[in-house]
């Protein structure tokens, strides 16, 4: 079996600047993507797509390239197009790449793992067509296709550069449909002096504010009811703005109502998770130096916790010096030494989230959807399904499997899970944390019997 | 109709798929499910439990509603590249209980 000092799980933001770190100091690290090129989804296929579209998609994503040449070097192996399903607290981690399982171990491992959206169950939200807004921002950046006849739907950041992108493109979104409220705004207000620390995000957000205004594209606030209307396809948006009806027919929805940490993976370790009342999502347990409960596991960026890029190539710098330390490649005093810059600038990203958090709450609607609606995708469970599930005596999300198959569908729970605990926890007016989520077990990404097949034997290199 | 997608930048290396017996000629080693949408594909499938239509929602592996038959396995089409000669079913319908 292959051995290694790190398997970093994910070569997004985290993953690179962790591997680039650990290297530094003379670790020998293994990065495993399934992307076939390195980024992650912010920066995805960045060294490709940044001379082709850079001035279209902006300075924070071609800031990606220079981390992508950083993996670059002797001590780092990359493997793209490589899945995991199965991760062990000893360190072994099992991935399936061109066809073939294989085991490999690590004296650390590092979930570098990032987000996923929230899910935001709506009527109509399965119809084709529909898609979420980062689905929209991988078809520009890795494909260079915008969709014509588009609405953004949801509240966040987000939305903003998206439609600002589709300007350059020279593709403006039909409108912004957006969900937070006046009132939310004043509730963030509190938090706008320590926002001032982040000074350069609100910069950026007013600047895409204004793009899109300049462009002419029509935005709504504080928005309720809202549906996407089809037969077989999406056909219309629906939804009521300042006590009116509206209809905007178009050929794609877009939505967005911000970002959760992908827990897959910490979840099937079976490590503590804690509830983040302010992101509404839970996040695992992790100390100052992002390790977690399992003293060879750490978790580093967006799946620790949402703070975005910049942050997360901070923490997952933190955790390599954590990791260099455990093995023996720094002192506690050139550790810390290492580290104080990097909690500064860690401090000083993180200073806006507070205001944007609460300026850009989860839409209502989609966090406790009517009874029609379907919540579980794959199995097509509605909330009216979980809801009578509950009255039935199904208290915590691992009985709703039982109940009604909502999270048994090929997703594994990762675009209902979060719902599911929303509902029950409204249901039996218990917190999340007492509701609990989803178990996950391995495999946590679908392997095939031939790729078992094909697994190396043990004790060989699998290279 | 008019596509719901725009290219960009149409041009590079094309190779032939064959989607439900009928030939597309896709930009290679693209991504499968972008080509797919910027070529008119939709619905993608019908699903196994109410025949429902489905097509690309995530675009990163993690929603599963993508999936394509390639060569009588199941696969997501967002997590693979274009190549010459890929055999392409759409999944349609309930499964069999």
């Amino acid at each position: 079996m292959r051995e290694t000092d790190i398997v970093i799980l994910g070569a997004g933001p985290a993953g690179m600047a962790a591997a680039a770190q650990a290297a530094n100091v003379g670790l020998s690290v293994l990065v495993l993507d399934e992307q076939p090129h390195p980024g992650g989804q912010i920066w995805r296929d960045v060294a490709r797509v940044a001379p082709l579209r850079g001035a279209l998609l902006g300075k924070d994503y071609t800031a990606g390239t220079a981390f992508v040449h950083d993996l670059d070097q002797p001590g780092i192996t990359h493997l793209g197009g490589a899945s995991v399903w199965q991760v062990d607290p000893s360190g072994e981690v099992a991935f399936s790449q061109d066809g073939k399982a294989q085991v490999v171990r690590g004296r650390r491992i590092l979930l570098a793992n990032g987000a996923l959206e929230r899910p935001m169950p709506l009527p109509g939200w399965t119809l084709p067509g529909v898609m979420t807004a980062g689905a929209a921002q991988i078809l520009l950046k890795a494909s260079g296709i915008v969709a014509e006849r588009a609405v953004l739907v949801g509240s966040g950041p987000l939305i903003y550069l998206i439609a600002a992108q589709m300007v350059r493109a020279g593709v403006p979104p039909l409108a912004l449909v957006e969900t937070q409220t006046r009132g939310d705004f004043l509730w963030a207000a509190r938090h706008l002096l320590r926002a001032m620390f982040g000074l350069g995000y609100l910069l950026k957000g007013l600047g895409l504010l204004r793009e899109l205004h300049r462009a002419g594209v029509k935005r709504f606030t504080g928005v309720t009811a809202i549906a996407v209307d089809g037969s077989d396809r999406a056909e219309a948006v629906t939804f009521t703005a300042q006590g009116c009806a509206h209809r905007i027919a178009c050929d794609t929805v877009l939505l967005h109502h911000g970002v959760v940490p992908d827990t897959q993976a910490s979840r099937s370790l079976n490590l503590p998770h804690q509830w983040d009342p302010a992101q509404r999502s839970f996040r695992p347990l992790t100390d100052r130096w992002g390790r977690s409960a399992s003293p060879a596991i750490f978790v580093a960026g967006d799946g620790a916790g949402i703070a975005g890029a910049q942050a997360a190539t901070l923490t997952g710098q933190l955790c390599a010096l954590a990791i260099a330390h455990d093995l023996g490649r720094l002192t506690d005093g050139d550790r810390d030494l290492a580290a104080r810059p990097l909690r500064l600038r860690l401090a000083l990203e993180t200073a806006a989230r507070p205001f944007l958090d609460r300026a850009y709450p989860p839409a209502a609607q989609a966090l406790v959807p009517a009874d029609g609606t379907i919540i579980c995708r794959c199995e097509e469970v509605t909330a009216g399904a979980i809801r009578k599930s509950a009255a039935q005596g199904c208290i915590g999300p691992n009985q709703t499997k039982a109940f009604v198959r909502a999270g048994m569908g090929p997703c594994q729970g990762r675009y209902c899970g979060s719902t599911v605990t929303e509902i029950l926890s409204a249901f039996h007016d218990q917190s999340p944390s007492q509701t609990g989520t989803y178990r996950i077990r391995a495999p946590i990404k679908p392997v095939t019997l031939g790729e078992l097949a094909q697994m190396d034997s043990l004790g060989e290199d699998p290279r | 109709m008019k596509p719901a997608f725009r290219d960009l930048a149409p041009e590079g290396p094309r190779v032939t798929v064959r989607v439900n017996g009928r030939d597309l000629d896709l930009r290679d080693k693209a991504n499968l499910a972008a080509e797919l949408l910027a070529a008119g594909v939709m619905p993608f499938r019908h699903t196994p439990v109410s025949g429902a239509a489905r097509g690309p929602f995530c675009m990163m592996g993690a929603c599963f509603d993508c999936l394509i038959e390639v060569g009588g396995t199941t696969r997501q089409a967002c997590m693979m590249v274009v190549s010459a000669g890929l055999e392409i079913t759409l999944p349609k319908g309930r499964r069999n209980a």
